[in-house]
C-alpha cells in the first residue's frame, strides 16, 4: 500500500487502480476544528490539481484539490454527520474521496511519505 | 488546500506576546498586532470552555484613551458632537456603547465611552476603540475637539477580559468588591494587588469584565487570574465565534462608513435626548431613518444544514432575487451549527422569513433568526 502527498497537504492512498484522497494529519491540525466537508458527486471526473472538496473549520473555508487525476467512485458520507473525524484521523476513518487513478504515472510526481514529513519539518 | 498570505510588515506585540508564545498559541496578525488566534486545544474547545467556564483574552490591541477637559459636562458635549450616545447623562462609574460618526451618518468606529466614578476624575471620559483603528480615530477626534478637551493615549495600558459564568466568582476571589457590579458598571479597585480600572463587559454575551492595568503589571495580572483552574487563555479566533454567536457587530465587517447605527440594529445605543436633539454627525440620515426605518437592517441568518456561510455570502430570495449580503457568518459551536449575520431589504427582514445564502455558488436556505443565537448572560 502507497501513500503519496501533495505539498499542499493532500494524501493519496493508492489500493489497486483507485486512490483514498483526504488531507494529512499536519492539515488537520493547522485547520483546527472541522465543522463541515463539501465532497463532490459521485461520477465526477476531477483534473489533477482541480478542487476536489471544501473542508471548513471554525474560523475559515479551505479548498482541498485532487492529487491526481481521477473519476469520483465514492465520498466518505461519515463525514456529513461528523466532519471532526477528520481531526480524530485524517489518515484513517477522516478520509474524503475515492476516485479511480485515470494517470497512475502523475503518482510519480507526488512526494514520499518520508519526502512529505522533510517537507512539512521544513515549513513548521 | 489553500492557505491565508500573511503581510510580511513588522508586527506590533502586547505586553503579554511571550505568555501567548509560553502557552503556545498559534499567532497570526491582527490589525498590525501578532496576536494569538487560538492555543493548542482549538478554538472549539476554547469557545466551550468559556460558554461553560471563564476564558481570558489579552486584548490589548485595543485603542485605550482619555478624554480630558474641565469638567464632565464640557467633556461629554464636545464628544457629543462626534457620537450620538447621551454623555451628558452618563452617570458616575457608568459604561456606554456609542459610534464615531461620518458627516453622512455612516460608522467610522464603534467604542466604548466610560465615565469615571471618582469624583476627582470629573471632566475625564475613558474610551476603549478598535485596534484597527485607533489611529484613525485619534487624529479624527484631535481635528475636532475644543481647545479644552484634550485627547490622551493610553498606550502605557493593557486590557484584559475575562469572560464566562465563572468569571464574577473567580474575579470575587482576586478583588472581592467586584462581585456587586452591575453590567456596564465601572471601577478603579485592585486585582491580585495591582491597580486597575475595570468594567463589566466583554464581546462574548456571557458575563465577565474587561480590566485595563499599567502594561508593566499585565502578565502578573494574567498570571494571577490563569492560576484559577476556571480560567483558560482563549484567542481570537474563539473571540470572534463568541461575538457571532452573541450577534455582536465586528467593526469593518458588520458595519462600517456605508452602514448607519440605525441600519446596523444599534438604535438602543442613541438615547432618547440624542434621537430628538441631534447635534452628532450624519443626525439628519439618522433620525429620518429613525422615523420611516432604514432601506435595509442587519439581521441574524441561521442558514439549514451544516455548511456555513462566511462573509460575501450573498442573499437572496428563494425565487433568486438579490436582498443582501453576509457579513459575519461562521460555525457556532453552542449553537452547534452554522450562524451569520448581515444586511437585507427591510420587506423580507422579519423573524422567520425564508432566504437563500449563496454559498460557492450553490443557494442554501437560511431563515431570518432573532439575534442573539445564544443568550446573554449578563449581570443586570
Amino acid at each position: 500500500m502507497t501513500t503519496r502527498y501533495t505539498k499542499d497537504h493532500e494524501y493519496v492512498r493508492v489500493e489497486g487502480d483507485a486512490g483514498i484522497v483526504g488531507i494529512s494529519d499536519y492539515a488537520q491540525a493547522q485547520l483546527g476544528d472541522v465543522v463541515f466537508v463539501e465532497l463532490p458527486a459521485v461520477g465526477k471526473t476531477l483534473a489533477k490539481g482541480a478542487e476536489a472538496a471544501v473542508v471548513e473549520s471554525v474560523k475559515a473555508a479551505s479548498e482541498v484539490y485532487a492529487p491526481v487525476s481521477g473519476e469520483v467512485l465514492e465520498v466518505n458520507s461519515l463525514l456529513e454527520d461528523t466532519p471532526g473525524t477528520v481531526n480524530e484521523d485524517a489518515a484513517g476513518r477522516g478520509w474524503f474521496l475515492k476516485l479511480r487513478i485515470t494517470n497512475p504515472s502523475e503518482l510519480d510526481g507526488l512526494l514520499t511519505e518520508e519526502q512529505y514529513q522533510e517537507f512539512v519539518k521544513s515549513i513548521s | 488546500m489553500a492557505e491565508q498570505a500573511h503581510s510580511d510588515e513588522p508586527l506590533l506585540v502586547t505586553p503579554l506576546h511571550a505568555e501567548h508564545v509560553a502557552l503556545g498559541a498559534r499567532m497570526v496578525p491582527f490589525a498590525g498586532y501578532d496576536m494569538p488566534v487560538q492555543y493548542p486545544t482549538g478554538i472549539m474547545t476554547e469557545h466551550n470552555w468559556t460558554r461553560e467556564h471563564a476564558g481570558l483574552f489579552d486584548v490589548s490591541h485595543m485603542g485605550q484613551a482619555l478624554l480630558v477637559g474641565p469638567d464632565h459636562e464640557t467633556t461629554a458635549r464636545a464628544l457629543e458632537t462626534l457620537i450620538p450616545a447621551d454623555i451628558v447623562n452618563l452617570k458616575p462609574g457608568q459604561q456606554r456603547y456609542s459610534q464615531l460618526l461620518s458627516e453622512e451618518g455612516g460608522i467610522l468606529d464603534d467604542l466604548m465611552v466610560t465615565r469615571s466614578g471618582d469624583p476627582a476624575e470629573d471632566g475625564k471620559l475613558v474610551l476603549v476603540v478598535n485596534a484597527s483603528m485607533k489611529e484613525a480615530d485619534y487624529a479624527h477626534m484631535q481635528a475636532r475637539l475644543p481647545a479644552n478637551v484634550k485627547l490622551v493615549r493610553s498606550d502605557d495600558r493593557a486590557l484584559l477580559a475575562i469572560q464566562g459564568p465563572k468569571a464574577a466568582e473567580v474575579m470575587a476571589r482576586l478583588a472581592p468588591d467586584t462581585a456587586d457590579m452591575t453590567f456596564m458598571a465601572v471601577k478603579a479597585t485592585k486585582v491580585a494587588g495591582l491597580d486597575v480600572h475595570l468594567s463589566r463587559s466583554g464581546y462574548t454575551g456571557e458575563d465577565g469584565y474587561e480590566i485595563s492595568v499599567k502594561a508593566k503589571d499585565a502578565v502578573a495580572l494574567w498570571r494571577a487570574l490563569l492560576a484559577d483552574p476556571e480560567v483558560k487563555a482563549i484567542g481570537l479566533g474563539a473571540r470572534d465565534s463568541l461575538r457571532l454567536e452573541a450577534g455582536l457587530c465586528l467593526y469593518g465587517h458588520d458595519i462600517d462608513t456605508t452602514t448607519s447605527p440605525i441600519e446596523g440594529g444599534l438604535i438602543w445605543s442613541i438615547q432618547k435626548r440624542r434621537r430628538e436633539e441631534g447635534g452628532f454627525p450624519g443626525a439628519a440620515r439618522i433620525q429620518r431613518e429613525i422615523k420611516d426605518g432604514a432601506a435595509r437592517v442587519r439581521v441574524g441568518l441561521k442558514p439549514e444544514g451544516r455548511a456555513p456561510a462566511r462573509e460575501g455570502s450573498i442573499i437572496t430570495t428563494p425565487d433568486g432575487r438579490e436582498v443582501g449580503i453576509v457579513t459575519s457568518g461562521g460555525f457556532g459551536p453552542t449553537v452547534n451549527g452554522p450562524v451569520a449575520m448581515g444586511y437585507v431589504s427591510k420587506d423580507v427582514s422579519a423573524v422567520g422569513t425564508d432566504l437563500h445564502l449563496v454559498v460557492r455558488g450553490k443557494p442554501i436556505p437560511a431563515k431570518v433568526a432573532a439575534m442573539p443565537f445564544a443568550p446573554h448572560r449578563y449581570k443586570r
